[in-house]
């Protein structure tokens, strides 16, 4: 057997949320372990905590208990600063909701990120328009998110989250939003990503028909994974 | 660097109404501390720069306006042959005795008559006072009732211009000039001939002795030759430094009247500022996690909401300079409480003043853009990604 390496390795993570004075507890003992290369799916009812998991990867949250590695360094380990500096170069992210600045043009969208990086101007305008036209956008640099469908706003969010070259992307419900016609585009996009590129993408979603374009898919239920 | 820049003007710009209503009350305050300034400058081009640096006033000791002062005949003559004193073309020291007296005018259309100074004097005054010119008219003839008008005068006092007669010591006179003298106080005056004023006025003695130096190094020996001789008993000053003199509690009184009321105003503009990005804030929320979600550090944060309030406070700077020099073309006029006689005066815009008011509207952003600013960076992140709205 092959020992496939891990980017993302969660060794009994436990987390919960203070509100008040109660404790409601999310995870516990939770244990991931995501190879290189890998697309998964997580589901699981609402309030099962999959949105947590991800901000946990993502060290947008922090763990009571437990340890999480990814990309090879301890994010729950990590000062604030630091962690923001991973998160530019190892993360991207997509959200339900697109979560563009409608301020923005999709062009300067999906900039935004490689701002934080040391590339010159030119470089970066080179690498905003290979992304976008990557999601099929090529003919849309200059409008407004308000100016696109929500199928083509969820794209620019895409094209925004790899345009860094992650390694690894992270999906909250990418289609939740989208009729069936737009969830299959955004769908067959991830696909070509993960196959193509090679990108390990870990997606929630409630739709199994979604999750039927992942290779894994992980059913979460008050925090007890079990993969199928 | 840019991009961030862009997004910050277009949010400002995209809550339209919310932050017109913040720039035009910064504005609205920036102007007023602008005016401040404005009138300040004003007043002391009107009065300070009336004085010249190698003219030298002398007056009484113990006197310090040239109403309150005097001096006899017998003292200018002996004056008038002191070393230190620049000649005219026909040798003779320039010297010049002076009559200054107050009368009370009643303006176009007012109801309470103000102090007016008229001022006896000699054609030489016009080379003492290069500012000083004629616009309209000829000057007096010497030894007659004529008079020249200050062209503050003229528009206030003397609707009908050269050719009106004014009543001055019981006995009228006749204009026949108007003059102008570069926004200075001497446009505020009436001129006339020496000698025919004091005997109008019954006089014996002078007002006062204005000197030209030869240069302006002649000042400390000729004052110390005037100081040592027992006959004179008189004061020499510096001609600017009488008139600053003469603004001082004027012009302090004015600036803190104007900055006691900005004071007031700004604390109101700055809150005004809170608030908007206070609302920014709350607005942008899930936009503010999302940013973080992509790398940027909570700094980062606080510098683009920072910098959306100083677009604004940079607006409002600039709407204030565009009232200002808008505000140029006002002329006000007081009374100096100093010599108790009206002076009228332009509001002048300094490079200074406007530096100092896009300074005070940026600082006013500045202050009241960080707490929301801090606020912002603040914000958890997770709970900030589930927030409504964007
Ligand atoms: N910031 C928070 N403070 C307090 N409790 C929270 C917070 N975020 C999440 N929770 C709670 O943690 C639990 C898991 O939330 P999470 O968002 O991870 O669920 P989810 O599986 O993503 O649900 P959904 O499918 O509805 O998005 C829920 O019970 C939720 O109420
Ligand atoms: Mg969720």
């Amino acid at each position: 057997m092959v020992i496939i390496q891990s980017v993302i390795e969660c060794c009994h993570v436990t987390k919960s949320y203070v509100r008040g004075d109660q404790e409601i507890p999310v995870l516990r003992n939770f244990n991931l372990s995501v190879p290189n290369g890998q697309f998964l799916a997580i589901m699981g009812p609402s309030g099962s905590g999959k949105t947590t998991i991800l901000n946990l990867i993502a060290g947008l949250d922090r763990p009571v208990d437990g340890t999480i590695r990814v990309a090879g360094t301890e994010v729950s380990r990590q000062r604030e600063t630091e962690l923001a500096r991973w998160r530019a170069r190892h993360i991207g992210f997509v959200f339900q909701f697109y979560n563009l600045i409608p301020v923005l043009t999709a062009a300067e969208n999906v900039e935004l990120p490689l701002l934080l990086s040391s590339l010159s101007k030119s470089e970066r305008a080179k690498r905003v328009r290979a992304a976008l036209e990557l999601v099929g956008l090529g003919d849309r640099l200059h409008h407004y998110p308000r100016q696109l469908s929500g199928g083509q706003e969820q794209r620019v969010g895409i094209a925004r989250a790899i345009v860094g070259d992650p390694t690894i992307l992270l999906a909250d419900e990418p289609t939740g939003n989208l009729d069936r016609e737009a969830a299959e585009a955004v769908m067959t996009l991830l696909r070509r990503l993960h196959r193509e590129l090679g990108k390990t993408i870990v997606m929630v979603t409630h739709d199994p028909f979604v999750a039927d374009y992942a290779e894994t898919v992980l059913h979460v239920d008050k925090g007890k994974g079990s993969s199928r | 660097m840019k991009l961030l820049l862009a997004y910050s003007v277009r949010n400002a710009w995209s809550r339209g109404r919310t932050t017109m209503l913040t720039v035009i009350g910064m504005g609205l305050v920036s102007l007023i501390f602008l005016s401040v300034l404005m009138i300040g400058d004003g007043l002391t081009r009107a009065l300070v720069d009336s004085g010249s640096p190698t003219n030298v006033l002398l007056l009484r000791q113990g006197a310090t306006t040239e109403i309150a002062s005097g001096l006899y005949r017998n003292q200018t003559h002996i004056i008038r042959s002191l070393p230190g004193i620049a000649s005219d073309t026909d040798g003779n020291p320039v010297a010049l005795a002076e009559l200054v007296v107050l009368i009370s005018l009643t303006k176009t259309g007012g109801e309470a008559p103000v102090n007016v100074t008229v001022r006896g004097t000699h054609p030489m005054a016009f080379t003492l006072r290069p500012q000083v010119r004629l616009v309209e008219g000829r000057p007096w003839q010497p030894g007659t009732a004529e008079i020249v008008v200050g062209s503050q005068i003229a528009s206030r006092f003397l609707p009908h211009g050269i050719g009106s007669a004014l009543r001055v010591g019981k006995r009228d006179w006749q204009v026949v000039g108007i003059m102008t003298a570069d926004g200075t106080a001497f446009e505020s005056e009436i001129w006339g001939d020496v000698d025919l004023l004091m005997a109008a006025y019954g006089r014996e003695s002078y007002s006062s002795l204005t000197l030209r130096l030869s240069d302006e190094a002649a000042f400390e020996p000729l004052n110390r030759l005037i100081a040592d001789d027992p006959r004179l008993m008189l004061q020499v000053k510096r001609e600017r430094d009488y008139y600053r003199e003469k603004s001082v509690t004027l012009a302090t009184f004015i600036r803190v009247l104007g900055f006691t009321f900005t004071t007031i105003f700004s604390i109101g503009a700055l809150l005004g500022g809170t608030m908007t990005m206070y609302g920014a804030v709350a607005a942008r929320t899930r936009e503010i996690g999302t940013l973080r979600a992509l790398g940027f550090v909570p700094t980062s944060i606080c510098f683009v909401f920072l910098m959306e309030s100083l677009i604004i406070g940079a607006t409002a700077g600039a709407l204030a300079l565009a009232g200002g020099a808008a505000l140029q073309f006002v002329t006000l006029s007081t009374m100096n409480f100093s010599t108790f006689a009206e002076v009228a005066f332009r509001l002048t815009l300094t490079p200074p003043s406007a530096a100092a008011t896009l300074g005070f509207s940026l600082l006013i952003s500045l202050l009241g853009g960080l707490p929301p600013a801090i606020r912002a960076a603040r914000v958890p992140l997770v709970t900030a990604l589930q927030a409504p709205g964007r």
